[in-house]
């Protein structure tokens, strides 16, 4: 069994600031971190292969330093990695990324055919849940979104057993390969690397793939060209024009300050007050 | 969109000419979303959104509605004109029993070709995503999920879709130029719930899928709904009392669960909370949790960031107590308290029980 | 199959990148483990560079190293509770290429030299703790990781894991650290614009500013605070002794809040972001607590053999050198074809004793000593002299000899004349 897993390298946004006075991002010294979510689905694909057998090839579109990526991929057990840069790629949106990773797998595929392709809930940074559905539509392949367990896998028939997380319950899905699942966070835990798959990825040479490798032939699919949406504004959110009037009493007693904001506050919002009278019935 | 990169410009400063092929699509749709029966209140939610872009665009609101033949989902036709729409698209398929990629994907899609909106809005549920991430990359349009704020360029006839980047830290607007229909996922809660108008009506324009089950590779074949143990309501709660950081231990969140259980309110956390276990996920206000927008929203020991800011911003009422007075939240809340939310929330929990005493004794 | 390299090189700090770039330039096979997500990665704060040791190592490093700031000015203040006595010392030859000291961040700092140390062929694996060393009898002979088949062979090991090096704690080379020997150390980095900087610090361009501070903010403990200019952040700490933190029952968080409360010192971290926080230990104890260096297969470099001059705040630069020395060692053996024996590896040490390292750590044996034993200089003096400033210097109709004579009291007061001549002396005896 053939699995590819898509990874990004994000930057960590728990430590991305702006820049108080231009409004900037102040990218310097911000680490770049596998997506967390892929994770999930890194492991999921490891699982399997330990159950079933198979290669696990890892691919990910970005910058040249996104191969720390794909290295990290390596060292928890991933077979290969593959890297697709590419100027024409810079600006790309959801759809034009879409299009050049699933240029990508039909390349992979042609090396050894891909039975399944695996991504991440969501990136970090993007946040749209758009780009596994968007790789599955262009290769036709069977999308199944948010799923939580990969219950089985029948290689034979070319069948697999999926529970899929949706509004209320836990669909419990029958599809063929090829084809598109993104898993879930949560649904398992990364293994922690052995030594010899650290020697591995430090080792590895990760193939790197520019736009013709990667067999996109229209220029104009991908990068800018390629994206529908345009960023045409980037702004910090703006502040409510007044700001909390802040209760004060003589001694600012506790209880002194909780009595005073409540007459305050069911004077103006008389709302409130019904609400509140409401719970009294 | 997924790279927001500093170096694109603006694009909307020269005058843009829409193509002689896109004019031809008009009008906002809706996709009516609904499972087990059930609508799902962030398609109610939309319609209200899309009622206004529809009339400063001068076109009409449309619902889809797509589900098994029968009376329930037709209902929901009539659920659309009562929170707004005019018209609803109905196709009614046993394929569409059971939400499945495949089908819902190629009746949408074949909707959009043949009726040819120029918006469309979903919800960013586990369904909404999944469907409207496929639909744009069959139609080969734009997307923007997570929307928070919609309005349109009326020159350009082009929705501005607001939404977080940067982990939240910054809001970018998204233009979706020269391709139609420009589409837009946008979270429950987000926007305000229209009033239901059960005196509206509009019409039903009928269409079918034109597939047959042999053709769909996917089969539901079972679903295990979750255990209807009294899972928190936050997104519908009227007062919620949340607790941060600032509430130092878990021994502490009693306080914020007395003020809650003495009002008959939610309790709400912030994310360091959250990870701390403290509380369950499911409490998790903001960004990477819930959107809520309650009457009246206690927050206690939170300093107001952005993320979390994100997910409450658009309650009515706002208390903060903190003993920073420089926290964030005094920026936006409505009253502050600074001072020691430990002696502070017994104090006004003792406040609200007199409170409620004397109201009981009046009505 | 286990691995075998000619020498592993524990820690990817600067000690350890000065050792295995030298031994991968020369062609040794080198393994290099850090620990840490990525080099630097557990080193967030911003630190000051000294040009001239690594300069011996990578001539060309200004062309791409991330250095934040030049320094063109250093002040000296002695705080009490509401001023500040100081000198500023400030030149413009500090402005003429090439720089002498930096500034600069250490988790940008370290990643790049690490990659520097391995396009010159090292092999680095990170994530990766190594939790023992391999023994033959009394010979090291490889590392043992925290991971599975973490078994690792080499000729030779050296450790350059930092201080309190618990690799050779375990491996009975190095004693207990004591408290009296460490100090911790806290810092921050707080965001701020670099024109706000600019305009705060009366500097330009790349221009940059070091405060070095003792006196009432330290409480009385032995150490001193800091205040450093990167780029876009300010970068502000304390370090006392770790002893002195466990008797005045303070924790170093604490002293930080309390010391940027100062009002000479609030002003100038005002508005800033506060982005990261870490704290660290130092190790002061000087010469007189420096463990073994070297034995049979193994050799210590950096902070791990508590290289570190605690009265000018150098550091990296003796990580530098030492590493440097221990990589020249081996090169020289391996190119003589004689083992890693501790008889042979003796040359470490000759090496240091010819450097300003050895040289350095002798004249600045006693000073912790001195320190410790006497906390008038971190408790005492820095009030009076504030004193004596504000007295001077407050015009209220007094005459300057009559105020001469009430600063003459006050110090005696506190403390006799004799003692301060004895202060005087031991101060100068320590440093000399
Ligand atoms: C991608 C991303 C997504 C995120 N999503 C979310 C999200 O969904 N929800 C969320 O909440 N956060 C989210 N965060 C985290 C968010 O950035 C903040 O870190 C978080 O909201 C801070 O939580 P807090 O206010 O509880 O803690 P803190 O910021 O530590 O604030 C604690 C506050 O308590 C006050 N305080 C301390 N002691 C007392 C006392 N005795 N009495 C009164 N006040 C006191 C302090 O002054 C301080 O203001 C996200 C971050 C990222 C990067
Ligand atoms: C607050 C502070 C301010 C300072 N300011 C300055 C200054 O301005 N100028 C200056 O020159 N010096 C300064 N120093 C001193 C300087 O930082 C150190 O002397 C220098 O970092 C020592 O380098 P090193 O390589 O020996 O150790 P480290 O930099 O500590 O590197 C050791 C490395 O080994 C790794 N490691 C440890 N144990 C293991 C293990 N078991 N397995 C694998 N890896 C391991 C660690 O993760 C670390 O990366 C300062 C120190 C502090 C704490
Ligand atoms: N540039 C990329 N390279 C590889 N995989 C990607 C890339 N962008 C997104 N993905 C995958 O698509 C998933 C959804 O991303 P997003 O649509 O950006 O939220 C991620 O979890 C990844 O698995």
């Amino acid at each position: 069994m053939h699995i590819v897993v898509c990874i990004k390298q994000v930057p960590d946004s728990a430590q991305i600031r702006v820049h108080p006075v231009t409004n900037t991002i102040m990218r310097q010294g911000v680490p770049a971190i596998v997506n967390p979510y892929d994770l999930f689905a890194l492991e999921e694909a490891l699982r399997l292969k330990d159950e079933y057998g198979g290669r696990v090839t890892v691919l990910t579109m970005g910058p040249p330093m996104a191969e720390a990526a794909l290295r990290k991929a390596i060292s928890y057990g991933a077979d290969d990695a593959i890297l697709v840069t590419d100027r024409a790629f810079a600006g790309s949106d959801t759809l034009a990324t879409s299009c050049a990773l699933a240029a990508a797998i039909g390349q992979i595929h042609k090396d050894m055919p891909v039975d399944l392709v695996f991504t991440g809930k969501q990136t970090i940074d993007g946040d749209t849940a758009q780009v596994g559905p968007g790789i599955a539509k262009r290769l036709d392949m069977q999308l199944l979104t948010y799923v939580s367990k990969v219950r089985s896998v029948d290689l034979d028939k070319h069948e697999i057993l999926v529970e899929r997380r949706s509004e209320g319950g836990v669909q419990l899905l029958k599809t063929s390969t090829p084809s598109l699942i993104t898993v879930l966070e949560g649904t398992n835990e990364m293994r922690f690397a052995t030594m010899a798959n650290m020697f591995r990825a430090s080792r590895y040479p990760v193939k790197v793939w520019n736009r013709e490798q990667a067999g996109i032939e229209d220029v104009t699919k991908v990068g800018l060209k390629g994206s529908p949406t345009v960023v045409s504004k980037v702004f910090a959110p703006t502040l409510r024009a007044v700001k909390a009037e802040i209760i004060q009493c003589e001694n600012n007693e506790p209880k002194d300050l909780a009595v005073t904001l409540l007459a305050k506050m069911f004077t103006k919002f008389p709302k409130i007050e019904q609400e509140i009278a409401k719970r009294a019935a | 969109m997924s790279e927001v990169t500093e170096t694109k410009k603006p694009a909307g400063k020269k005058r843009f000419e829409l193509s002689e092929s896109l004019k031809a699509y008009k009008g906002i749709w809706v996709f009516i979303e609904h499972e087990r029966g059930v609508i799902h209140t962030v398609s109610l939610e939309l319609l209200g959104e899309g009622r206004k872009l529809a009339d400063q665009l001068g076109v009409e609101l449309a619902g889809v509605v797509m589900g098994t033949p029968g009376e329930t989902t037709r209902s929901f036709c009539h659920e659309a004109f009562f929170h707004g729409a005019d018209l609803c698209y109905l196709v009614e398929d046993p394929l569409l029993t059971d939400y499945r990629n495949e089908p819902f994907t190629k009746g949408l899609t074949d909707l959009v070709n043949k009726y040819q909106p120029e918006i469309m809005l979903l919800g960013a549920s586990t369904l909404g995503r999944d469907l409207a991430g496929s639909v744009a990359t069959t139609l080969k349009t734009g997307l923007t999920a997570d929307c928070t704020e919609l309005n349109v360029d009326l020159d350009a006839r082009s929705l501005l879709a607001t939404r977080p980047t940067f982990g939240g830290s910054l809001l970018c607007t998204i233009q979706t130029l020269n391709y139609r229909p420009q589409m837009a996922t946008v979270r429950p809660r987000v926007m305000p719930m229209p009033e239901r108008d059960a005196s509206r009506t509009g019409r039903i324009v009928e269409d079918s899928l034109g597939m047959v089950e042999s053709a769909i590779i996917t089969k539901v074949l079972e679903f295990i709904p979750d255990e209807m143990q009294d899972k928190p309501q936050l997104p519908f709660a009227d007062i919620i009392v949340s607790g941060g950081r600032g509430m130092k231990k878990p021994e502490n969140f009693k306080l914020i669960w007395d003020l809650a259980n003495m009002l008959g309110a939610e309790v709400g956390a912030t994310r360091p909370v959250v990870q701390a276990g403290w509380v369950d996920l499911e409490r998790q206000v903001g960004q990477s949790g819930k959107t809520v927008r309650p009457k009246l929203y206690i927050a206690a020991g939170i300093s107001g960031a952005i993320q979390h800011r994100v997910g409450m911003d658009a309650s009515d009422v706002i208390i903060a107590i903190n003993n920073d007075p420089n926290a964030p939240i005094f920026d936006f809340a409505h009253y502050g308290i600074v001072g020691n939310a430990m002696t502070l929330l017994p104090a006004l929990t003792e406040a609200f029980k007199v409170h409620l005493a004397v109201a009981r004794k009046a009505g | 199959m286990a691995e075998k390299f000619d020498v592993i090189v524990v820690g990817a700090g600067p000690s350890g990148n000065s050792a295995a770039l030298k031994l991968a330039e020369a062609g040794l096979s080198v393994l290099q483990i850090e620990r840490g997500e990525s080099p630097g990665s557990k080193n967030v704060q911003g630190a000051i560079l000294y040009s001239d040791a690594l300069e011996k190592l990578i001539p060309d490093f200004r062309d791409d190293a991330p250095l934040e700031r030049h320094v063109i000015e250093q002040r000296m203040w002695v705080l009490d509770d509401d001023s500040f006595v100081g000198t500023h010392y400030r030149s413009d030859s500090f402005n003429k290429e090439p720089y002498n000291r930096y500034t600069m961040i250490r988790s940008q700092f370290d990643k790049w030299f690490s990659e520097r140390v391995q396009k010159a062929g090292a092999l680095l694996i990170c994530e990766t703790t190594v939790s023992n060393l391999l023994l033959d009898g009394n010979r090291v002979v490889g590392i043992q990781t925290d991971r599975e088949g973490g078994e690792i062979y080499a000729d030779a090991v050296i450790l350059a894991d930092g201080v309190n090096s618990l690799l050779a704690k375990k491996a009975g080379f190095h004693p207990e650290l004591e408290p009296k020997n460490v100090a911790l150390a806290v810092k921050e980095i707080h965001f701020m614009p670099q024109e706000l900087i600019e305009q705060r610090f009366n500097v330009k361009d790349d221009e940059g500013v070091v405060i070095e501070m003792v006196g009432k903010i330290t409480k009385g403990m032995m150490g001193t605070g800091f205040l450093y200019t990167n780029r876009e952040s300010v970068t502000i700490g304390v370090g006392c002794m770790l002893s002195d933190f466990k008797k005045q029952k303070i924790t170093p968080f604490e002293l930080l809040e309390q010391m940027k409360e100062h009002p000479s010192i609030k002003p100038l971290i005002q508005g800033g972001e506060m982005k990261e926080y870490t704290a660290h230990l130092i190790p002061e104890g000087g010469y007189k607590a420096m463990p073994d260096l070297y034995g049979e297969g193994w050799m210590i470099v950096g902070d791990a053999g508590m290289f570190v001059n605690a009265v000018h705040r150098e550091g990296s630069n003796l990580a530098m050198t030492t590493g440097m020395h221990a990589a020249n060692t081996l090169i020289e053996l391996n190119a003589e074809g004689l083992p890693f024996s501790k008889a042979n590896l003796k040359r470490y040490k000759a090496k240091l004793d010819e450097s300003f390292v050895m040289k350095d750590m002798k004249k600045y044996k006693n000073m912790p000593d001195v320190f410790h034993t006497n906390p008038q200089f971190f408790n005492d003096y820095p009030e009076l002299i504030s004193n004596a400033a504000r007295t001077m210097l407050t015009v209220d109709g007094v005459d300057k000899k009559t105020k001469e004579r009430q600063i003459g009291k006050s110090f005696r007061q506190r403390r006799s004349i004799f003692g301060m001549v004895k202060d005087t002396f031991k101060l100068w005896r320590a440093f000399e």
